[in-house]
C-alpha cells in the first residue's frame, strides 16, 4: 500500500528476492511509463500554479479532506481541508520533497535513557540502535542517491562509507548564513540531499532550476523514490496499480489474507496476499488500520510533526533564493543541549530540551510572494523591491516534537472522502517542550541573522495556535514531516509493531513508513523510514 | 482569444478591478487568466494543469501548452470548485459547495455595472467594501500576473519581466556560478 519512499524501498527488496508484489497507489501516475519503467514521464514542470495552488500531485482536499482539532473539547473538528498533506501520486511525497536526507544520530534512538523523561510526554527509547540501522542507512543512500560530504558535520554519527555523490552548488544566501553561523560558533554543513550532483542511476545531475521543494523534478534529478520503484518494476515481479484505493485489509484468524480495493471506476475488488505491507504514510496507514477494524488501543496515537521555527531576515542585498535546490546548507548544533539551552530549559521548568536540524533557506516563487503584499498602487514597487523573496533569507528549524498519547489520528465521525469512507481526523496540540525550545532557539537563530547584517527579522512557528484556521501559518502544522501513530517496541502493551515493523497482533502485516517512529528526532524522517523499510522487508524473508 | 466565460461587460469590470489591485494587470492579460480558470471546461482538455516538462522559453520543446487530461475524479473536483455543486449528489458528499463562477457573478454585480466608468478612488472604495470578493480577485490577479503565460495571464512574460524573474528555466537551469555568486 503506497508507492512513496517507504513502499518503493520495500518493493525493491522483495522483488530482488524473487517475491511477486502488487503496489496499490491511490494517486495518479505522472512518474514513469508502466510498460517501460526506464522511460520517465514529462509531466513535471517549473509551474507554480500547477504544483502549489492547483493540487496537481494530489490529494485534492475537496475529494480527500482531512479534519483537524487541537483538543477533544474543540468538538468533532475545527477545520476541514488540507492537514499537513503529503502528495498522493505515484512516488508519494518523495516526488516533490526537496529531499534533505540526513541520518539520525545515535542519541535519537535513546532519548529517554540519554536525557530522561519529560512530564506529559510518552518519551521512550527505540527498540533498535543506530548501529542496527547503519547498514540500511548506507543502502538507502546509495539506492536513492544522496549527495553529501561525510566529514563536514561534527555532530554526525559514524558512517561505514562516504556519500555516493559530492554535494551540489551552495546557494548564495546559504554561503552568507553559513559564514555568519560559523562566526557565532555553529557548524553548518552541506545538506545531504537526494538530488543528483553528478549523473547517477541513469539520471542527470540537478541543474539548480529552483522549483524544487513542492515540485516534481522536470529532468528527474531527484532520486527518491523513482530509483527503487524503477528497479522493482524492471525486475518484472512488481505490478503497480495507480488510482486504486485500498479500503480494507482483510484479516482472518489473526492473519491478513489480502485487501479490498476500489479502482478508478469505483468498483471494489479483493486481492489475496501472503503478506501485506503498509506504506501509506503516517496518517493514512493508521486510517486504513482503523477502517479495517485493527483496534490496538495505540493505533493512531503518538502522532508527531516537527514543530517548525521559521526565522527570516530582510536583507539589504538580493540573494536570489529561486536559484538552486531550495536548501543547500543545514546545521545540527541545536540537536545537542548546551549550557545556554540547559539554562533556558530550567527557566521553562523542563529538565532539558532540544531543537532540530536548521535548514538555511529563503522563499523562492513570486505568486506566493505577491499574495503577501497589499493590493493597490504600492504592489508593483513591493514586488520590484522584493523584501519578502529576493531579499529574504533565514532558517527553518525542524524541532523535535514530543510524543503524546492525546495527539492522534482517528476516523472523523461525519466527514467522508469522495469514495464514501470516513476521513482521517487529526487531534494535535504542541507540548511545552516544543514551544520552550522554539522560543529559545528562535532567539539564537535571530542572532545569526543580525550577524548577517539583517535590516529586520521576524519569527513565526508552524503550528501557531494564535493564528486563524485556513492561513499557511495556523494551528494546523504544515511541516510535511509526519511520524508516530503505530510506534514500534518490544512490548505489545506499549507498542503497535515489533522492532521489524510487524504488527504484534497480526504479524504478516508489516509497516514500512514513519508510522513506526517512537520519537521524531529533529531530522527529516525520510531516509530513516527508507532504512527501516529496507530492514523490515529484509526481515520478512527470514 | 474569445472569452471562455465572461461576457464583454463582466470582462471589462474584472479587468478594471484587477488593474486597481495590480497596476499593469491589463497589459499582462490578468482578466484572461481569470476567464480561463472560470471557463476551463469550455476547452478540451480543460485548462487546469499545463503540460510539461518544458515551456520552450529556455530550450527544449514547448510542452506547457498541451494541457494534461483530467481523470473523472479530477473533473469532479474541478467542476465542483468552478461551477459549484448545484444540487448534484455526487458533488455534495460533504454538503453543498458554492462555485467560483457564482462568486464572480455576485462580486461583479456588487462592484456595479458602472464600475469601469468610475474614477479610481471610487473604484477602490467599492473594492474595499467587497472585502471577500476582492480577496478572491486579488489571489487570482496575483496568479494571473506571475503564473505561467500558458494559463492566459502574464502575457509574453510581462509579469515576470517587471520583477526581473526568469520564470521556468528548464532545461537550461542555472549554472553553479549563478547559484553561488551574488
Ligand atoms: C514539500 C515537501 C518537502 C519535504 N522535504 C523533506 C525533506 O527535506 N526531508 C525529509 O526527510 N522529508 C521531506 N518531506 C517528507 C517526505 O515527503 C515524506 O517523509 C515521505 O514522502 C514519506 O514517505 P512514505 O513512503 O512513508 O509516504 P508517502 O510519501 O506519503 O507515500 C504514501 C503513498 O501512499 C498512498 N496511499 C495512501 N493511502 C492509500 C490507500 N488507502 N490506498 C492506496 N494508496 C494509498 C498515497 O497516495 C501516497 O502516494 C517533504 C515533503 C514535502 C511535501
Ligand atoms: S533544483 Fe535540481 S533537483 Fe530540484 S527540481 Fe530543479 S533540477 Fe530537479
Amino acid at each position: 500500500m503506497g508507492s512513496g519512499p517507504g513502499g518503493s524501498a520495500a518493493a525493491d527488496v522483495l522483488t530482488a528476492a524473487g517475491w511477486s508484489v502488487v503496489i496499490f497507489e491511490k494517486g495518479r501516475n505522472h512518474l514513469l511509463d508502466l510498460d517501460d519503467p526506464e522511460r520517465l514521464k514529462g509531466d513535471y514542470s517549473n509551474d507554480e500554479l500547477k504544483f502549489t495552488i492547483r493540487h496537481f500531485l494530489g490529494p485534492d482536499p475537496f475529494l480527500e479532506p482531512r479534519t483537524f482539532r487541537r483538543r477533544e473539547r474543540d468538538g468533532d473538528h475545527a477545520f476541514v481541508g488540507d492537514v499537513n498533506n503529503v502528495p498522493s501520486t505515484v512516488g508519494g511525497g518523495g516526488v516533490h520533497a526537496d529531499g534533505k536526507l540526513p541520518r539520525f544520530r545515535e542519541a535519537d534512538f535513546r532519548l529517554h535513557t540519554e536525557y530522561g523523561p519529560i512530564d506529559g510526554a510518552a518519551l521512550a527509547d527505540w527498540p533498535l540502535t543506530y548501529d542496527d540501522l547503519e547498514p540500511f542507512y548506507a543502502e538507502a543512500e546509495s539506492l536513492v542517491g544522496v549527495a553529501g560530504d561525510a566529514g563536514a558535520n561534527p555532530f554526525a554519527a559514524p558512517r561505514s562509507g562516504p556519500y555516493p555523490m559530492p554535494p551540489g552548488a551552495p546557494m548564495y544566501g546559504a554561503t552568507l548564513s553559513a559564514a555568519a553561523a560559523e562566526r557565532l560558533g555553529y557548524h553548518p554543513y552541506p545538506a545531504p540531499t537526494g538530488a543528483n550532483s553528478v549523473p547517477y542511476g541513469g539520471r542527470p545531475a540537478c541543474n539548480n532550476c529552483g522549483f524544487c521543494a513542492f515540485y516534481g523534478c522536470p529532468i528527474h534529478a531527484k532520486g527518491d523514490p523513482v530509483a527503487p520503484l524503477q528497479r522493482a518494476l524492471l525486475s518484472g515481479r512488481a505490478e503497480l496499480r495507480p488510482e486504486t484505493f485500498v479500503s480494507r485489509i482483510n484479516i482472518s484468524n489473526g492473519r491478513a489474507t489480502g485487501v479490498d480495493y476500489v479502482d478508478a471506476a469505483g468498483h471494489t475488488h479483493t486481492e489475496t496476499a501472503r503478506h501485506v505491507v503498509l506504506a501509506a504514510g503516517a496518517v493514512e496507514t493508521p486510517r486504513l488500520m482503523l477502517l479495517s477494524g485493527l483496534d490496538h488501543p495505540l493505533v493512531g496515537r503518538h502522532l508527531m510533526f516537527h514543530f517548525q521555527t521559521l526565522v527570516m531576515a530582510g536583507l539589504r542585498q538580493r540573494v536570489h533564493p529561486h536559484r538552486g535546490r531550495s536548501v543547500t546548507h543545514v546545521h545540527d548544533d541545536h540537536l545537542v543541549p548546551d549550557d545556554r539551552s540547559k539554562r533556558a530549559a530550567k527557566d521553562a521548568g523542563l529538565p532539558w530540551f532540544r531543537g532540530g536540524m536548521v535548514e538555511h533557506c529563503g522563499p523562492s516563487t513570486p505568486i506566493q510572494e505577491a499574495k503577501l503584499y497589499p493590493w493597490g498602487d504600492a504592489h508593483a514597487r513591493s514586488m520590484r523591491e522584493s523584501s519578502l523573496r529576493e531579499r529574504m533569507w533565514g532558517f527553518t528549524m525542524q524541532g523535535e516534537d514530543m510524543p503524546q498519547a492525546t495527539n492522534r489520528v482517528d476516523l472523523d465521525p461525519t466527514v467522508r472522502d469522495v469514495r464514501g469512507f470516513p476521513v482521517a481526523r487529526i487531534t494535535y496540540d504542541s507540548h511545552r517542550f516544543e514551544r520552550a525550545a522554539s522560543a529559545h532557539y528562535g532567539e539564537r537563530l535571530t542572532e545569526i541573522l543580525h550577524e548577517m547584517d539583517a535590516e529586520w527579522t521576524v519569527t513565526t512557528t508552524s503550528p501557531d495556535a494564535s493564528f486563524p484556521y485556513g492561513d499557511f501559518i495556523s494551528p494546523v502544522p504544515q511541516s510535511k514531516h509526519v511520524m508516530g501513530t503505530a510506534r514500534m517496541g518490544a512490548d505489545p502493551s506499549t507498542s503497535v509493531v515489533d522492532p521489524y515493523g510487524r504488527l504484534h497482533d497480526v504479524p504478516n502485516i508489516v509497516i514500512a513508513d514513519s508510522s513506526v517512529f517512537v520519537t521524531s528526532s529533529g531530522y527529516g524522517p525520510t531516509l530513516t523510514l527508507v532504512a527501516l523499510a529496507l530492514r523490515a522487508a529484509t526481515a520478512m524473508m527470514r | 482569444m474569445p472569452q471562455l466565460f465572461f461576457d464583454d461587460d463582466a470582462y471589462a469590470v474584472v479587468a478594471a478591478a484587477c488593474e486597481r489591485l495590480i497596476p499593469g494587470a491589463t497589459d499582462a492579460g490578468v482578466a484572461d487568466y481569470v476567464d480561463g480558470l472560470l471557463g476551463a471546461f469550455a476547452v478540451d482538455p480543460p485548462r487546469i494543469w499545463a503540460g510539461g516538462p518544458f515551456s520552450g522559453r529556455h530550450g527544449g520543446d514547448a510542452g506547457f501548452g498541451s494541457f494534461i487530461p483530467l481523470t473523472p475524479m479530477d473533473e469532479l473536483a474541478w467542476r465542483t470548485r468552478i461551477e459549484g455543486s448545484q444540487g448534484i449528489a455526487e458533488r455534495e458528499f460533504n454538503g453543498p459547495v458554492v462555485g467560483l463562477q457564482q462568486r464572480y457573478r455576485e462580486g461583479i454585480a456588487a462592484l456595479g455595472a458602472d464600475f469601469t466608468t468610475c474614477d479610481p478612488e471610487e473604484q477602490d472604495a467599492r473594492l474595499r467594501a467587497q472585502a471577500d470578493f476582492t480577496a478572491l480577485l486579488y489571489e487570482h490577479a496575483c496568479e494571473g500576473m506571475y503564473g505561467a503565460p500558458e494559463y492566459g495571464g502574464n502575457r509574453n512574460g510581462s509579469g515576470w519581466q517587471r520583477i526581473d524573474f526568469e520564470g521556468d528555466v528548464q532545461p537550461r537551469g542555472y549554472t553553479d556560478e549563478k547559484v553561488s555568486q551574488p
